[in-house]
């Protein structure tokens, strides 16, 4: 019957198909997808007022849950003001630079066997690249607000995801020395058969560096000196309001997710179930996958909830003393057992 | 023609357009993105010749790392416009002579009989163009690529040598010290009663 709808469809849109196609595929990610980042707003006030003993937003439908709805609406109907000094066009285009990049990584994010938009070859360079990009609208959007606090915010921003962007790309390294490939479907399968084959387990140093990096370049808590209320008002996007502030929030919890669902593909494999066998393979990949991400997502917001902010040396002195480090000696590690007889320890 | 040509043709344009803006754009920061969009157009034209390791190599290295350091550069820096057109007239003679001999060597790669016999030999969906480069740099051309890297390495250490300025009255804090702090190093617990029993009658307080 799907088979059917389709070549109807097919016959009706002509040549345009592949088109009509890839952007059905495209809208069939991104529509859960912003989905998720409205609801895990929601999640992370509900989350962090339980931790501190509040109930967190109760109002707005049944448990609070159309608060981010509303939150949205509320945002569409603001003003965006335009500093009279900013520099127009780079001032407009900075949101959409940070937004943009967050989405186009998920193009190769395998959701369950061959269940991906674009089965790529160097798919683990390309989501590098794609989150090295990001960080243009975080300096621009700073450089043309023509503001003291946003100007100090984007540079802050922009050293630190600079910095963590090396000891990220080192953690993956790891991953890809495991798993012989920079193909994220062939990533997760080469974590197929239980949760003792993930790659959390040999390259447990990296998951751990992979995930502090990971909350350092989304600037979330406790690394969150870019935005750091307490110093500089709010930081790169101090003179956004109305839509155009929501955009760089949407870009956050869009990043978030993306980390998260990465820490899931390379380190707790993917859309794989943690055991093959009969009850948990009834549940679809995407679902695991899901589940997974949302396991990755309580951590860092619970993170949030725990620690005070870092202060601006620290930050750089972890990222560049410590975590690269570390994930410099465990790529020889791998290296080095790779070449013994506990080489099947590492795949 | 096919629908690759349409992409290269509309990237290639914006390359232009974008490597013609770097130089006449009068805002230097407007001219560091133009060279930004520059290198990621670029990017895409080496997709379509199938160096998909190169074009995404090109996108993490320059637009991730290089251009947000220049940019840095340029935003920080007080840079005045008028005295840098200042000496306009000054540079031009230089300029066209090092510019007409880059356009001579271009006309002479890209015109030459051997550059057409150069055609990319054409591979399945299964070859990996980054496994393949992986497997050269670290078999054949291991040696070049090691010294290569101890090169760029020596570079790195020398540049930081060179800036490096010990400041006299700096005040460091070594975090390692920071760690090590107990709680006895920083807090003395005093018993102070709540209440006093009241001086007696006729004591002198």
């Amino acid at each position: 019957m799907m088979a059917d709808l389709l070549n109807t469809l097919q016959q009706f849109f002509g040549p345009l198909w592949p088109v009509v196609w890839g952007l059905a595929k495209i809208i069939a990610i991104i529509a859960p997808l912003m989905i998720g980042v409205a609801y895990l707003t929601l999640a992370e006030r509900k989350v962090i007022g339980f931790m501190q003993v509040r109930i967190g937003p109760n109002r707005v439908g049944y448990f609070g849950l159309l608060q981010p709805i509303a939150d949205g609406v509320k945002l569409l109907f603001k003003e965006i003001i335009l500093p009279t000094a900013a520099n127009k066009f780079l001032f407009l285009l900075a949101p959409v630079l940070v937004f943009a990049p967050a989405l186009a990584a998920w193009a190769v994010i395998p959701f369950d066997l061959e269940l991906v938009l674009a089965d790529i070859d160097a798919g683990l360079l390309y989501i590098l690249a794609m989150t090295s990009v990001g960080v243009y609208g975080v300096i621009i959007a700073g450089w043309a607000s023509n503001s003291k606090y946003a100007f100090l915010g984007s540079l802050r921003s922009a050293a630190q995801i600079v910095s963590y962007e090396i000891a990220m790309g080192f953690a993956l390294v790891g991953v890809l020395m495991c798993a012989n490939s920079l193909n994220l479907g062939q990533i997760v399968q080469g974590q197929a058969g239980g949760f003792w084959n993930w790659y959390f387990i040999p390259l447990f140093p990296l998951f751990i560096v992979y995930f502090i990096s990971a909350v350092a370049e989304t600037n979330r808590a406790p690394f969150d000196v870019a935005e750091g209320e307490s110093e500089i008002v709010a930081g790169f996007h101090v003179e956004y309001s109305g839509m155009a502030f929501a955009v760089f929030f949407l870009a956050e919890y869009a990043n978030m997710i993306l980390v998260a669902t990465l820490a899931a593909t390379m380190f707790l494999g993917g859309w794989q179930p943690p055991l093959d066998i009969k009850p948990f393979t009834l549940l679809p990949g995407f679902l695991w996958l899901a589940l997974k991400i949302c396991v990755m997502l309580f951590f860092v917001i619970w993170l949030r909830a725990t620690f005070p902010r870092y202060r601006y040396d620290q930050i750089m002195r972890l990222g560049w003393k410590v975590l690269i480090p570390v994930t410099l000696v465990w790529i020889v590690v791998i290296g080095a057992m790779m070449q013994t007889r506990w080489a099947y320890l590492f795949h | 023609m096919i629908f690759q040509d349409y992409v290269f043709y509309v990237l290639a344009a914006i390359l232009v357009f974008a490597g013609l803006r770097v130089i006449t754009a009068r805002n230097p920061v407007h001219a560091a993105l133009y060279l930004v969009l520059a290198f990621f157009t670029a990017a895409g034209i080496w997709l379509l010749l199938e160096a998909e390791f190169l074009a995404i190599a090109l996108v993490m290295v320059y637009v991730g790392a290089v251009m947000v350091l220049f940019l840095f550069v340029v935003m920080m820096l007080d840079i005045n416009l008028e005295q840098l057109r200042s000496n306009f007239r000054a540079a031009i003679a230089p300029a066209l002579i090092v510019g007409g001999l880059i356009f001579a060597e271009m006309v002479m790669i890209l015109g030459g009989k051997k550059f057409g016999e150069l055609t990319p030999t054409v591979h399945g969906a299964d070859y990996s163009n980054t496994a393949a480069l992986g497997e050269l740099l670290y078999t054949d051309y291991v040696l070049p690529f090691e010294i290569a890297a101890v090169v760029l390495l020596v570079a790195i250490v020398a540049a930081i040598a060179l800036t490096l300025r010990r400041r006299a009255n700096a005040k460091r804090i070594d975090p390692a010290d920071q760690i090590r702090v107990k709680r006895a190093d920083r807090i003395r617990m005093v018993n102070m009663p709540v209440e006093k029993d009241a001086p007696a009658e006729g004591e002198p307080t």
